[in-house]
């Protein structure tokens, strides 16, 4: 038998197709060049010194004897760096009414979380700057701290930022439809506190930096591991007043990123101040525990959510209030509001109903910053609205699989706007609802859970639908007056062997950005995939973009790509015409040979093309400058973001004696539009899953009530590991996006999406023989236990 | 690459790689007690990247033919200090006469730290939440230890007094562990909960009992992860010798935990939880015990 022939099947189609990682190999040989392993000629080291208190006047700092020891080559406070370096402040103005107090690299008189970097040392080497911390003393005034949510609120909390009103950031409200009266003539009311632990991203590689300031040439050049290499380049220089031209920031390989390292860190801003009062490189690598109380936090709300339904089952109206704790300050330049914004706005996104109301409130805390990580907010809100979907469906007697297919937007409904604004191009709940239902065998698990029943033995099923934001435009930070481009740049050239270099402005950590473009070029110029070079990460080189962040890079990275090679091939096919004395259009190219487009037939190789235009531009018509080397700039219109859809399934057992979970299995169906490598794709979903996974049962900072870290190491923060993974099932729905030629939308955040919702659902639904719910993520033993008031 | 000048944090010491006990026992004492035996490593060499520990010296004593081996002496199994995690289950001498180590050893660590950590520094620095220290508690095993003064040898129970501190005083070096052989009348359960697979865990215990058939003559019944060291449940042992393995006896011995266990606060796992899930793991273990385990 053979299968039909498809779009695949056409020379140099490599759109659609699973191919390994051209990086791949040469990272998984240890020749990956990641920030961490630089070692630049003359470079010094920084370490930090950090706060123990949470909140503490800093009363005096002694540093002799630190800057007496012999190797170190400066220490320097607050005051040191804040005569070089501008303060920031983390707000945006689309964020009405939001506050945060400036920030600069070091404090100068107070100190607002445990952990904070107080003092930075330079040495000759790590462990001589560490000898130096425990030679500095620094006299502290403890001050009143704020730690939870509830005494933030209070009107007589102690302020984070004294000689502010209170501890709110930021509150806005959410009011569409008809609220009120939708839960006063609802047949059906239910209502759910939830609260989702803080916890952080765990990178391998954690955040690194080499900041290199040539004096003589007023350039500094910085090595940095992050996503946003441009974001970088605008901000050291406008804080550190050098020429935007002459800062270059790059980020060659990074080990894992998700979201993680694109905000500012007072470390980082401090590096690039110690190398310029130096003039000489200074390299700083956060370790696992400075990581812990360094890097951003994620998550950590409380929601109060209410759900209205008639007596069919059919959903209303939701009203939610959402608080969440950031930490002393928002983070810049992206704020630490999108995530709660995000929250607030995606509840409900897969329903039909009109009637929604929600309530933001983003408080202050002396905690480190929490900021945007893997699936911003989605986790939150699709918790929030599976549960409720499934406690409406647990009060209905309906199966969770019908209230959804009842409620969700029909596929033939699109376009649709949400009650929060959100506008949906095209999604495909309903495929993926009855796509699901057939690929976890659901009636047959279903059965098999009755039967252990009887044996005491507690399966839970649970499943939750989704919708993610992806493509986003300037909507997102560029009207906030955030310098964070939501648009691409690409160059594609032609070598003069007739191979073709990509330089965008699209990033790679590992998820296979350069893969995929690599892919589009040769599929749209008509080569071999290993005949396209791709190169990312030097704002020296790669033209300005938005790099990497909130799902983006195949969808806008991607179609830059693809125009962009489509302009190169024009080029190529107008010199091709002249040499043969055709039509452009008569030509096309098909595995680097210029071909006749109706019959196919070889006429002549590209890099003859690109032979006579570098050399021998003497045998060209007068008057011809070929143009081989195509700068290109996408920036999305049409729909503000592109919004993808999909659901998760999953099978868990839990131990009712002990409180332990066991994941059996995982399911997704996902709807990313068009796929560009099947494989990258899978791998994205189930990376975002286990993250998922890991909010769900084990992620967790945990906070003392003097606001220290108690649980700041791997040995106690639990991230998920392989032998408590469930396999994980991926199927596909696709529904490309009609704003780009390309027709991508991302996929990055997805499994995390949806992730930790499913186990919520599963875990309640296996403990529905007790009459006991958790509500609390994540979902540990103790609460599990204490659901069921096992102790 | 050259991670010498970029990477190490640790304060800086010294190093010494003794040849014999006497040469470790006598660097030890030189350095004024300011050193430490390194045996795998894999719980100083943390506290050293942690600046928790900054000794002056570190005496490797893993070069040290004497601290080496497994082999029957009499009545016991001796098992060198040196012998490593990953021993513990490929040796077929601890597989027939230790069996309880044997069953242990896989929920210890990650391959990667089973195969440098060792038997010796496990029970040296008696952390309260490992397995082996506790196991030596169930055995009835002895601890051989050389010093300044000699040569001597303290039973298990009269080794571990609290949080990390043992009868082990500064400078001493284990030499060996003995453990009685296992005969063919007794049975031996393990288990623990931990979140994760080779993470400490929220409680564990082992236990080995000697029958008369289905009637326990005796039992010793070891936990670990309850408190600030490895306890013998001495109430729940008594509640059960001298009767068969039903139900009636099992939640008695589970009612005595109350008895023996007293875990500390904790902001993760609190008191009572801890109680709780060593109640079920007793009845667990003592069901598999009952089965012939
Ligand atoms: C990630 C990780 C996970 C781990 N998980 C577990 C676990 O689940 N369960 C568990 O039990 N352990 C666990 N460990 C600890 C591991 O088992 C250690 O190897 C063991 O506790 C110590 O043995 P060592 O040979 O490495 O000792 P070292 O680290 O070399 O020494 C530890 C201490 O003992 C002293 N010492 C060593 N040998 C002797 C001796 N012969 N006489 C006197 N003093 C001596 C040293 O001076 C030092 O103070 C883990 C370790 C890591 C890194």
């Amino acid at each position: 038998m053979t299968a039909p022939l498809t779009s695949l099947d056409r020379p140099n189609s490599y759109i659609g197709r699973s191919l390994p990682r051209p990086n791949a190999k040469r990272l998984l040989a240890g020749r990956g060049r990641y920030v961490s392993d630089l070692r630049l000629p003359r470079m010094l080291h920084a370490a930090f010194l950090r706060s123990p208190h949470a909140h503490a006047k800093i009363v005096s700092i002694k540093t002799d004897e630190a800057r007496a020891l012999e190797g170190v080559h400066l220490v320097a406070t607050g005051a040191d760096l804040a005569t070089i370096c501008t303060p920031w402040t983390g707000t945006l103005d689309h964020f009405k009414g939001m506050t945060s107090a400036p920030q600069l690299p070091l404090p100068l008189d107070r100190v607002v979380w445990a952990g904070q970097a107080v003092v930075a040392v330079v040495a000759e080497n790590r462990a001589t700057a560490e000898d130096a911390l425990e030679l500095i003393e620094v006299d502290y005034e403890d001050l009143p701290i704020v730690v939870d949510i509830d005494g933030a609120r209070e009107a007589d909390s102690p302020l984070v930022n004294p000689g502010s009103v209170s501890n709110v950031c930021f509150r806005s409200q959410l009011d569409s439809g008809a609220v009120d009266d939708a839960f006063a003539h609802a047949a059906h009311v239910v209502e759910e506190e939830f609260s989702f632990g803080r916890h952080t991203a765990v990178t391998l590689e954690p955040r690194a930096i080499v900041a290199d300031y040539d004096p003589a040439a007023g350039m500094l050049t910085v090595h940095h591991g992050t996503q946003t290499p441009y974001q970088f380049q605008d901000l050291y220089s406008r804080h550190y007043g050098i020429p935007e031209a002459r800062v270059r920031v790059i980020a060659t390989d990074i080990g894992g990123s998700f979201g993680m390292k694109l905000h500012v860190y007072h470390e980082d801003m401090a590096v690039v101040g110690l190398s310029i009062l130096l003039g000489r490189p200074v390299k700083y690598v956060a370790d696992r525990i400075e990581s812990f109380v360094s890097d951003i936090h994620a998550r950590d709300h409380r929601v109060r959510a209410r759900m209205a339904l008639d007596a069919k089952g059919e959903i209303l109206a939701m009203d939610v209030l959402d608080l969440t704790a950031i930490g002393a300050f928002s983070t810049y330049p992206r704020t630490s509001v999108v995530e709660g914004n995000q929250v607030v706005r995606l509840i409900g996104a897969p329903y039909r109903f009109r009637n929604y109301r929600a309530t933001l409130e983003v408080i202050f805390q002396n905690k480190v910053q929490t900021s945007q990580y893997r699936a911003v907010g989605h986790p939150i809100a699709c918790a929030v609205t599976e549960r409720m979907v499934d406690m409406a469906a647990a009060k209905l007697g309906l199966d969770p699989f019908a209230i959804r297919a009842q409620n969700v937007i029909a596929d033939d409904a699109y376009p649709q706007t949400s009650p929060t604004g959100y506008r949906f191009e095209a999604l495909s709940h309903e495929a993926c609802l009855k796509r699901l239902q057939e690929m976890m065998g659901y009636d047959g698990l279903r059965a098999e859970q009755a039967e252990l029943r009887k044996r005491g033995i507690y399966r839970g099923i649970g499943i939750a639908t989704f919708v993610e934001i992806t493509n986003p435009s300037p909507a997102f930070y560029g009207v906030g007056g955030a310098r964070i481009s939501s648009q691409d740049g690409a160059i594609v050239s032609l070598t003069p062997s007739g191979e073709v270099r990509c330089l965008i402005s699209v990033t790679e950590q590992g998820q296979g950005t350069e893969a995929i473009i690599s892919q589009i070029v040769a599929d749209q110029l008509g080569l071999a995939q290993e005949h396209v070079k791709v190169i990312t990460g030097d704002t020296e080189v790669t033209p300005h973009g938005g790099a990497t962040w909130a799902c983006r890079g195949a969808g806008i990275g991607g179609e830059t790509a693809l125009q962009a090679a489509r302009a190169l091939k024009r080029n190529i096919l107008e010199i091709a015409a002249l040499i043969l004395q055709e039509q452009p259009s008569a030509l096309d190219i098909i595995d680097g040979d210029v071909v006749d487009a109706g019959t196919r037939n070889r006429r002549l190789p590209i890099s003859e093309i690109a032979r006579i235009v570098y050399f021998r531009s003497d045998t060209l018509p007068p008057g011809t400058q070929a143009q081989l080397t195509v700068s290109h700039h996408f920036a999305p219109q049409g729909y503000p973001f592109a919004f993808t859809n999909g659901i998760q399934g999953c099978s868990l057992e839990v131990d009712v004696d002990t409180g332990f979970i066991k994941l059996l299995k995982h399911f997704i169906v996902e709807d990313c539009g068009r796929v560009i490598n099947p494989m990258l794709v899978d791998e994205q979903l189930r990376g975002g899953i286990v993250q998922g996974l890991g909010a769900a049962l084990f992620e967790e900072c945990r906070y003392s009530e003097t606001g220290q870290l108690v649980n700041g190491s791997l040995a106690d923060y639990l991230v998920p590991m392989p032998m408590e993974m469930p396999d994980i099932a991926i199927a596909h729905v696709d529904t490309p996006t009609a704003d780009t030629e390309l027709g991508a939308k991302g996929v990055g955040e997805a499994g995390t999406a949806a992730a930790s919702a499913c186990v919520l659902n599963a875990v309640n639904d296996a403990l529905v023989p007790f009459g006991a719910a958790v509500n609390s993520i994540p979902i540990t033993p103790a609460r599990v236990l204490k659901a069921l008031k096992r102790f | 690459m050259d991670f010498g000048e970029t990477a190490v944090k640790a304060s800086a010491f010294s190093y010494f790689r003794a040849a014999t006990i006497d040469q470790a026992l006598d660097a030890h004492a030189r350095a004024g007690d300011d050193a430490r035996f390194i045996a795998g490593g894999q719980s100083l060499v943390p506290a050293l990247s942690l600046r928790l520990q900054a000794p002056r010296l570190l005496i490797d004593i893993t070069h040290i033919a004497e601290l080496r081996g497994v082999r029957r002496e009499g009545a016991c199994l001796r098992i060198g200090a040196l012998t490593r995690h990953c021993e513990m289950l490929s040796e077929p001498l601890i597989a027939e006469f230790a069996p309880l180590l044997h069953a242990a050893a896989p929920f210890v660590a990650h391959p990667a730290i089973r195969n440098r950590g060792t038997f010796g520094g496990s029970v040296a620095l008696a952390d309260p939440a490992s397995e082996f220290p506790a196991m030596t508690l169930a055995l009835d095993a002895e601890i051989e230890i050389a010093g300044a003064s000699g040569r001597r040898r303290v039973k298990a129970d009269e080794f571990f007094f609290d949080l990390f501190e043992t009868a082990l005083q500064p400078g001493e070096l284990i030499t060996a562990i003995y453990v009685p052989l296992f005969k063919a009348d007794q049975r031996f359960a393990f288990d623990e909960l931990a979140r994760r697979r080779g993470d400490y865990a929220l409680v564990g215990c082992g236990m080995l009992a000697t029958f008369t058939s289905d009637r326990i003559d005796d039992i010793r019944i070891s936990f670990f992860s309850v408190g600030n060291r490895p306890m013998r449940a001495k109430a729940a042992e008594a509640a059960l010798i001298g009767f068969g393995l039903d139900a009636e006896h099992i939640a008695a011995a589970q009612a005595a935990l109350e008895d023996d266990l007293a875990p500390p606060e904790n902001d993760e796992v609190p008191p009572a939880m801890r109680l709780h899930l060593a109640r079920v793991l007793l009845g667990r273990l003592l069901g598999r015990l009952g089965e012939g385990a």
